[in-house]
């Protein structure tokens, strides 16, 4: 990340911290407590109380504990209000908006004042990020979805004819009866063609309107479910069993495959749990840090099961999930679980270059490499990523081999593993990324120079 | 001396509407449909010139044009491409092949044919 982005970022930390004071002021009136009387309960001087108060002294640690039992409240009350949410909204606008300088350590003066323009402000990066998203699958999709591509062609097919039969109609001024009559019936039948075939892509399109993700194979199912629990199923946590989740899922699904792919899921899943439950693996990332290879050595568990449990990890406010990226010997994707700074393409396969399928290439090896989107170039990603075989291993039989990548977002890196190379080794697909030359080229950037 | 076409289409109204149009401009037509045959076709009717869609049963233009390219025969024939499918990657995938010309669907009658004559006339 840039020096400004560091600092955008770490000006947004600060007025988020400042909030505590006001919320513990506010609480305090609201309940009626004299500060003098508040102070004394947390054996803390009342001058030293108002500076809190007043966000002139950074709070934490046994003093925040107990101000919060004296008030009555949970801790996260009082470090994560309802405005947090608001100002890291308005800090990651700012942070994409690098050329406007932003006064970011005033942004909770700006919240205080203006409550209203900072929503609308918070809403319009919202909805900027969300048709950022809606052009890269859109472009994704006319570029990998065949049935698009074919229907469009067709109905370009269907105009075409039209537009010549009916200048040819218009403008032979000696067209005899017999030729008259076939291209009338021509024009006829390539106008109820093109009706017809209109009618199919707009309800083709239309069950997509309403969802950037409306699924549309079993797969994509799947990942739907998953993703709206952001692939953190508490059910199979802790000793849960699989057949009454199973049971209680079916209906989330439309299709028997889906079903199906949930119960593999389900049950592989389940498996990883018990295998490393999440409390010992944030246990270990908190020592180790976000560092699959330190994990899997710690606990003697395969690679890419730790890298799955990393991805189970549950989000939370400010800090995105794990990616990550699952794919069978022949390279199509099985699982995407897309990350901050890491899209991963809903229609066709990635960048070749990804450690996933570079790792495909040298079974049991693990490789890691920058990854990251030319849209994002200040939250270059790691990818982790190992290929190894889906079944217990026997002699001359046919093996099939998965590989498996898991995606370290920026912030979640500690910050001396952060890359300072801004520009990220691999991209997440050719369409979105201006790279040239490059000697994985398959498909021409969508947007051109635009990134 | 008329002029031969061989027009590698599949959409039978435009396939009639272009053998019309050249027709009465003094062009020897010929058509064909099917992708997997096309260089079988090409050459067997040595066609003076060949518009070639790009999305064809059975074998898509671009394979075909590659084919071409590499025959003796045929590597210098003028290849006129038709596609529905305007991205500039389709054009440079066809340049990069060596076609003649490129026209993207939908395309004006007069434009075929002056372009057709600027092929021949090369």
């Amino acid at each position: 990340m840039s020096q400004a982005g560091l600092a955008a970022r770490a000006a947004g930390r600060a007025s988020r911290n400042a909030l505590t004071g006001t919320r513990i002021r506010e609480r305090r009136t609201v309940m009626g407590i004299r500060q003098t009387d508040l102070a004394r309960t947390v054996e803390i001087s009342p001058s030293y109380l108002n500076l809190i108060e007043h966000n002139r002294r950074r709070i934490g640690g046994k003093l925040l504990v107990d101000l919060a039992a004296a008030l009555g409240v949970e801790v996260s009350a009082l470090t994560h209000g309802a405005e947090t949410e608001l100002l890291d909204q308005l800090s990651e606008a700012a942070h994409d908006a690098r050329e406007v300088a932003a006064e970011l350590p005033r942004a909770e003066e700006f919240v205080g004042r203006f409550p209203g323009w900072a929503q609308l402000i918070a809403a319009q990066h919202s909805k900027i990020a969300q048709l950022q998203r809606q052009v890269n699958a859109m472009g994704d999709r006319l570029t990998h979805d065949p049935a698009l591509s074919n229907a469009l062609h067709e109905m370009l097919s269907k105009v075409t004819a039209i537009q010549s039969t009916a200048v040819i109609l218009a403008e032979t001024k000696d067209l005899d009866r017999v030729w008259q009559d076939r291209f009338i019936a021509n024009l006829s039948q390539d106008s109820q063609d093109l009706a017809a075939r209109s009618a199919a892509l707009v309800g083709y399109l239309d069950a997509s309107a309403n969802a950037e993700l409306t699924p549309a194979t079993p797969q994509e199912e799947l990942e739907a479910f998953l993703a709206r629990s952001g692939f953190h199923l508490a059910a199979l946590e802790r000793g849960g069993a699989v057949a009454p989740f199973v049971e209680r899922t079916e209906d989330a699904f439309q299709s028997d495959a889906a079903r199906a792919s949930a119960r593999d899921y389900f049950a592989r899943y389940k498996s990883d749990a018990d295998a490393l439950p999440l409390e010992d693996l944030k246990a270990a990332i908190a020592e180790l840090g976000p560092d699959p290879a330190a994990v899997s050595a710690r606990f003697s568990l395969d690679l890419a099961r730790v890298m799955r449990r990393f991805a189970a990890l549950p989000a939370s406010p400010g800090l995105p999930g794990f990616g990550l990226a699952i794919c069978d010997g022949s390279g199509a994707l099985t699982l995407r679980k897309p990350t901050e700074g890491f899209a991963i393409p809903r229609f066709g396969s990635g960048c070749p270059l990804w450690p996933l399928y570079r790792a495909l290439g040298q079974p049991g090896r693990p490789i890691s490499d920058r990854i990251g989107q030319a849209d994002a170039p200040d939250r270059v990603c790691r990818g982790y990523a190992v290929c190894a075989p889906v079944l217990p291993m026997v002699f001359d039989g046919r093996q099939p081999m998965e590989s498996t990548m898991l995606v370290v977002p920026h912030s979640l890196m500690a910050a001396d593993a952060r890359p300072r190379d801004a520009d990220p080794e691999v991209r997440a697909g050719c369409l979105t990324c201006g790279r040239d030359p490059c000697i994985a080229r398959r498909d021409l950037p969508l947007l051109g120079e635009v990134f | 001396m008329h002029h031969h076409v061989l027009l590698i289409e599949d959409e039978p109204n435009i396939i009639e509407a272009i053998r019309f149009i050249l027709s009465r401009d003094g062009w020897q037509v010929s058509c064909h449909s099917d992708g997997a045959t096309a260089v079988d076709t090409v050459a067997r009717l040595e066609p003076d010139v060949v518009v070639l869609d790009v999305m064809l049963p059975n074998r898509n233009g671009f394979d075909i044009l590659r084919e071409l390219r590499a025959q003796e025969a045929t590597a210098r024939l003028p290849v006129l491409m038709l596609t529905a499918k305007g991205q500039a990657k389709d054009r440079e995938r066809a340049e990069d092949l060596g076609v003649s010309a490129f026209m993207t669907k939908p395309f004006a009658n007069a434009e075929v044919i002056d372009r057709l004559r600027s092929l021949v006339e090369a």
